[in-house]
């Protein structure tokens, strides 16, 4: 067997390759679901219906979307320049921690400054700190040759044991009764609700339009064009004169923040403080989205919400037939590999025969 | 400093520290026989969690300890062979498949286990492998037979990859796959073969979770060691015997923690104690870094016939 590279693809394989993957998983989570005892059908209605079937239900899912959609542009233009980033979720914790840190008061007391000031700035510290992470490991990559996969694995670890030390000391709220939780965030610097009863807020604004900005950026900067040739062929990109240090720091800088900001995002629109548990692998499910997505920040927006009606509809799911949530995982881990396969099918033809040449 | 020198003098500190040591032996050797056939595996994670997880199952419907830790290998190999599938015959990134394949068996194994157990509050247990007293060895008795057997396997994988032509055709196909071809290797077959059998090993690093160290199966009780066998092949600079010096130095910083934060008594929140293993793999990574000799064709797909 060996793959041969198309030509040009098939405007048959465009169209039949995304409906093959769904279809692989969509089986593959069938046979799960029927070992579970449950009947294949209902699941699958209920899920439907948990995540996409009625307003409320859009509502969630799209409150879910919104920090995917941003760990998910994080990955976008860290792996656009092949710069491997899996510590998103290490750096949305330090995001959370640093937007707490400017916004956050002890037992209702008086904020600092003016709102507006005090908002701009716990978004841009939730930023920074997101930046700084990722800035250590680009930077022992870019001067060290130290792997970065590595390092921001590790440093995930390492950041979620300093967040649980500073819940558990100097950011604890007090009034929390020994559970480890940070100071709330002051009530003016939530993000406001647009949809009466339901939990979403304008963070998806924020997402979407940083997604709109991502997708100008790739296509019309010189940025871009920097972050698209040094991943495309580094040395080359380094030999037609693109600054290679400068352009790893930059990707390292966005992406980072980008990362910190869905921490931000998270407090303010969704949770009002942190605990350990406010991000259920966020970090690691942005680059299942940017894959899904074929590295393409309006891609993202799709992904996302597909990914977050998958995780809201199997809670639903697993309360009317009793199949476990992690079907869910499972659904989102299939499709990455059933994508991935397709996508490759497009640009590449499978020959089974001996080579002639 | 004292202290220090009190707890490393003290023999329950060695047992710890080889009882650490051993999944992150098994976890090394298998990234290190992937890599040395230039192929990374980021599956390790989650095929840890696997084979903790199918190994403690085997046991618990009622199979022997070491059936248990051949259905975690079995199972560790499958999860192998997928990754194979898609970095070696299909060449995808090699990064995203195997982060794909942690996802995937991470979240094959939860669903598993809830599917199986839907209601418990305590995990059910079995009787893991039990010390071998009757060895008479310090440090040694006091391990399971797990132990001895990862030990084993340092030397064995050293004297299969440099004296072995089987050996030789891993090492090839990751320093130079088209000359490998051109030797009439075949890169496919060897690259595949050296990914399954190392992921056979990461299933047995997770078995010795449930079979050894602990008897029973809890959500994330893998927590991170893959990761840390990853970074300790760089800091081995893919050789089996440094390996070994680095899952036991890891072993002995872990050891050492624990009894830190039990002498420190509040004075450094725990988590400190807890972060230095993870900080002291990056000063690692960082020290080797400079004189890493990379098998040259690690995360470089093959695609025969082309450049």
């Amino acid at each position: 067997m060996r793959l041969e590279r198309r030509t040009h693809a098939s405007p048959v394989a465009l169209v039949v390759a995304p409906v093959a993957a769904v279809l692989a998983t969509l089986l593959v989570s069938a046979l799960l679901v029927r070992w579970a005892g449950a009947p294949v059908g209902r699941t699958y209605a209920a899920m439907l219906e948990g995540g996409f079937g009625s307003v409320f239900a859009w509502t969630e899912t799209l409150t879910r979307a919104v920090p995917l959609i941003l760990t998910g542009l994080a990955a976008t233009v860290a792996f656009k320049a092949r710069l491997f980033n899996i510590g998103a979720e290490g750096q949305l914790y330090g995001g959370a921690m640093a937007a707490v840190a400017v916004g956050g008061v002890q037992g209702g007391a008086e904020l600092w400054g003016p709102v507006w000031l005090v908002f701009a700035l716990m978004l841009a510290a939730a930023a920074l700190a997101g930046a700084v992470l990722l800035l250590g490991p680009a930077w022992m990559k870019a001067r060290l040759g130290v792997d970065e996969v590595v390092t921001t694995l590790l440093m995930n670890f390492i950041v979620l044991l300093g967040v649980s030390a500073l819940l558990d000391g100097p950011m604890k709220d007090p009034t929390a009764l020994g559970w480890p939780q940070s100071v709330p965030l002051a009530g003016e610097l939530e993000l406001s609700r647009p949809v009466q009863g339901a939990r979403l807020h304008t963070g998806l604004f924020i997402a979407a339009a940083l997604a709109l900005a991502l997708w100008q950026v790739f296509r019309r900067s010189v940025l871009g064009f920097d972050i698209r040739a040094t991943g495309a062929n580094a040395r080359a990109a380094a030999f037609a004169g693109v600054p290679a240090l400068r352009t790893a720091m930059v990707v390292a800088a966005i992406s980072g923040a980008l990362a910190g900001l869905a921490g931000a995002i998270e407090v303010a629109g969704r949770t009002g403080y942190v605990t350990m548990d406010m991000s259920p692998g966020y970090g690691y499910s942005g680059i299942v989205i940017a894959m899904l997505a074929g590295l393409h920040p309006l891609g993202v927006l799709g992904a996302s919400v597909f990914v977050a009606g998958v995780l809201v509809g199997a809670d639903t799911m697993s309360r009317v037939v009793g199949v476990p949530t992690y079907i869910a995982d499972v659904i989102v881990a299939t499709s990455l590999i059933a994508v991935l396969v397709a996508t490759l099918l497009t640009q590449y033809r499978v020959r089974w025969a001996r080579s002639t040449r | 400093m004292g202290d220090i020198l009190d707890i490393v003098a003290s023999l329950p500190f060695w047992v710890a520290v080889l009882r650490i040591a051993t999944p992150l032996v098994f976890g090394t050797l298998g990234v290190l026989l992937c890599e040395r056939a230039g192929v990374l595996n980021l599956g390790i994670e989650g095929i840890m969690v696997a084979g903790a997880f199918c190994g403690w199952l085997a046991v618990y419907a009622g199979w022997g300890l070491w059936a248990g830790v051949a259905v975690a290998a079995f199972t560790g190999a499958a999860f192998g062979l997928l990754h194979a599938g898609l970095t070696v015959g299909l060449a995808l990134s090699q990064h995203v498949s195997g982060l794909g394949i942690t996802m995937l068996a991470t979240a094959l194994s939860y669903y598993g286990y809830r599917v199986g157990f839907p209601k418990v509050s305590t995990p059910p247990t079995i009787t893991p492998f039990a010390e071998m007293s009757h060895l008479g060895i310090p440090v040694l008795s006091q391990q399971t037979p797990l132990t001895l057997l990862a030990l084993a396997l340092v030397p064995l994988l050293a004297w299969g990859l440099n004296r072995t032509p089987a050996g030789l055709a891993v090492r090839m196909v990751g320093e130079n796959p088209q000359a490998a071809e051109g030797q009439g290797v075949s890169v496919a077959v060897t690259r595949t073969v050296a990914i399954v059998v190392g992921s056979a090993l990461m299933g047995v690093a997770g078995s010795f979770l449930t079979l050894a160290a602990f008897n029973a199966f809890f959500f994330n009780m893998v927590n991170g060691r893959g990761w840390v066998c990853v970074a300790l092949v760089v800091f081995a600079s893919w050789r089996p015997g440094k390996a070994l010096l680095g899952a036991v130095l890891f072993g002995v910083f872990d050891a050492l923690q624990l009894r830190l934060q039990q002498a420190g008594s509040g004075a450094l929140p725990y988590q400190v104690y807890l972060m230095l293993p993870y900080a002291l793999s990056i000063v690692a990574l960082v020290v080797v870094a400079r004189r890493a000799t990379y098998p040259q064709a690690l995360m470089k797909p093959y695609r025969k016939g082309e450049r």
